[in-house]
């Protein structure tokens, strides 16, 4: 569960406030679209939730890690509990797909009857058997993002985040991984996704929030194109 | 840490290793170029102290026993001389043998022809074990009765402790100058081998890892490079040694002036040296070097 109260943000040696009073909250099991234009605060969002960053007012509560107290030696602890799927994929280049999935379960010191167990799963679940020994560069975009949800799905996190999953994308090849993520939502995930793709957003028929200029304008089941009337 | 994890990121280390060939091979190169440049130099200033105690050990001082002592009375105070505190070894030298002695050093002058034993006095050659305290040892020598005089080279003894001395701090200041050199280009070496990680670094922050996590591999890599360039940097320094001795002592005398310490004599302690100095750097290099990185 996620919970944002009336959170500020000010990057350090700026005076912009990049987010203004953002009041926001995700219940465990939903599926939530995060939109709005470049600069409009989408980004600083996903960095505070994974603790990469310190909002600088309000209250911020993820999966039950109090973010505006959380010591840094706990931030691992608060990771465990997300997935994070990034627009550049950002698999290890040296390790295989099966490698890179089961990296993830080593550093929750998962054991190697537990990872050959869960990886080879969740590959099938991703649609990726058979791909298990190929390297990254090996893969299709589509299929290099299809490991990096795989890698974000392994720990079973309460929570996946995907930051422009599909901006690497071909329409078609977005459309799966959108499909994907409903698909691990469907198994009572929750997941944030940070999109532009208007046709995917309205595709889908989720609760949309849309940020502007740091802050939250709507919140609501009317697909992008509600976001745009406002 | 479970043993299972612990072997996972020990295979990781030694995986990198290999896995980036040129950077490791630039950073034993690198390693193996400051433990020879730190090594040499200490082998310079061991064989200086080496010889500087070789000559201390040389260096005597004499003391004259009353003339009016006969000779049985004379010898009767060796006990006393050689119980005197910081005495390593007395000879007892006889008016006639000072006097043979005395002689020898002039033998083409005649003037010396004639001279009677009488004019010397008989002595006690004495060898000490600490030359720094060559004064206190000359007043308790002056103290035993019977002894009459003592004639000790102090400015000599001084000097040769003043050498010693800076050789001492010279080699030290060095050494530590030179680790520290040794350190920062380890650790920019593997800086520069890291930063190409950072990416990767970033992801296994994100996915959750610890900072031993993602630390351990990096110390275990720089551990094996430092090791492997602080045993080849001992075998090349155990070469280079051997030869250069040889080639000093093939110079006209150079035998009588100085003896090199041999390198078997050293080898034990040089080779932990090395191999500690090649762990620590590695190590300590590895874990520095992603320091930064580790703040996301």
């Amino acid at each position: 569960m996620v919970i944002l109260k009336d959170v500020k943000m000010t990057y350090p040696g700026t005076r912009k406030e990049v987010l203004r009073d953002i009041d926001l909250t995700i219940e465990d099991g939903e599926f939530v679209f995060l939109v709005g234009p470049s600069g409009s605060g989408k980004t600083t969002i996903i960095k505070l939730l994974t603790g990469e960053i310190r909002a600088t007012g309000g209250q911020l509560s993820v999966n039950g890690f109090d973010l505006r107290r959380i010591r840094r030696r706990n931030l691992p602890r608060l990771r465990r509990t997300l997935g994070v799927i990034f627009q550049d994929f950002r698999l290890i280049a040296d390790k295989t797909v099966y490698e890179n999935v089961a990296f993830a379960m080593r550093v929750v010191g998962a054991t190697n009857r537990e990872i050959r167990k869960r990886v080879p799963y969740v590959l099938e679940l991703v649609g990726l058997t058979g791909c298990e020994d190929r390297l990254p560069r090996e893969l299709s975009g589509g299929e290099q993002q299809r490991v990096a949800v795989a890698r974000a799905l392994v720990n079973s996190p309460h929570m996946i985040i995907a930051d422009e999953p599909t901006g690497n994308l071909d329409p078609a090849k977005s459309l799966e991984i959108m499909m994907l993520l409903r698909k691990i939502n469907e198994l009572g995930t929750t997941v944030l996704v940070v999109t532009h793709e208007k046709e995917l957003v309205n595709a889908l028929s989720k609760r949309v929030v849309a940020l502007s200029d740091g802050c939250l304008i709507s919140d609501g089941m009317d697909g992008y194109y509600g976001y745009e009337i406002q | 840490m479970r043993f299972n994890r612990f072997f996972y990121l020990v295979k990781e280390g030694l995986r990198g290793v290999f896995s980036h060939g040129f950077r490791s091979f630039a950073s034993v190169m690198i390693i193996i170029a400051c433990l020879l440049i730190m090594g040499s130099f200490s082998l310079v200033s061991l064989n200086v102290d080496s010889a500087i105690r070789d000559l201390e050990e040389e260096s005597e001082i004499l003391a004259f026993v009353d003339e009016t002592l006969t000779q049985e009375e004379a010898r009767s105070l060796e006990t006393y001389v050689r119980n005197t505190p910081n005495v390593r070894d007395t000879v007892f030298v006889t008016r006639e043998e000072a006097m043979e002695s005395y002689k020898g050093q002039y033998e083409d002058d005649s003037i010396f022809e004639d001279i009677d034993a009488s004019v010397f006095r008989n002595r006690y050659v004495i060898y000490l074990n600490d030359i720094t305290l060559t004064e206190m040892t000359k007043e308790d020598l002056k103290a035993i009765p019977g002894i009459a005089d003592v004639v000790a080279y102090e400015r000599i003894a001084e000097g040769f402790v003043t050498v010693r001395n800076v050789v001492s701090a010279v080699t030290v200041v060095l050494i530590v100058i030179l680790l520290v050199v040794s350190l920062a280009i380890m650790a920019n070496t593997i800086k520069l081998a890291t930063f190409t990680r950072r990416e990767e670094i970033a992801v296994m922050k994100m996915v959750g890892a610890g900072n031993g996590f993602i630390r351990l591999p990096f110390v275990v890599e720089g551990l094996v490079l430092g090791l492997l360039g602080g045993g080849i940097a001992f075998l090349l320094e155990w070469g280079i040694y051997d030869v250069l001795c040889q080639k000093v002592m093939e110079f006209p005398l150079a035998g009588n002036l100085f003896t090199p310490v041999a390198f078997s004599a050293i080898m034990g302690p040089m080779l932990a040296i090395y191999l500690g100095v090649g762990f620590a750097v590695g190590a300590f290099g590895g874990a520095l070097a992603i320091r930064n990185y580790l703040k996301v």
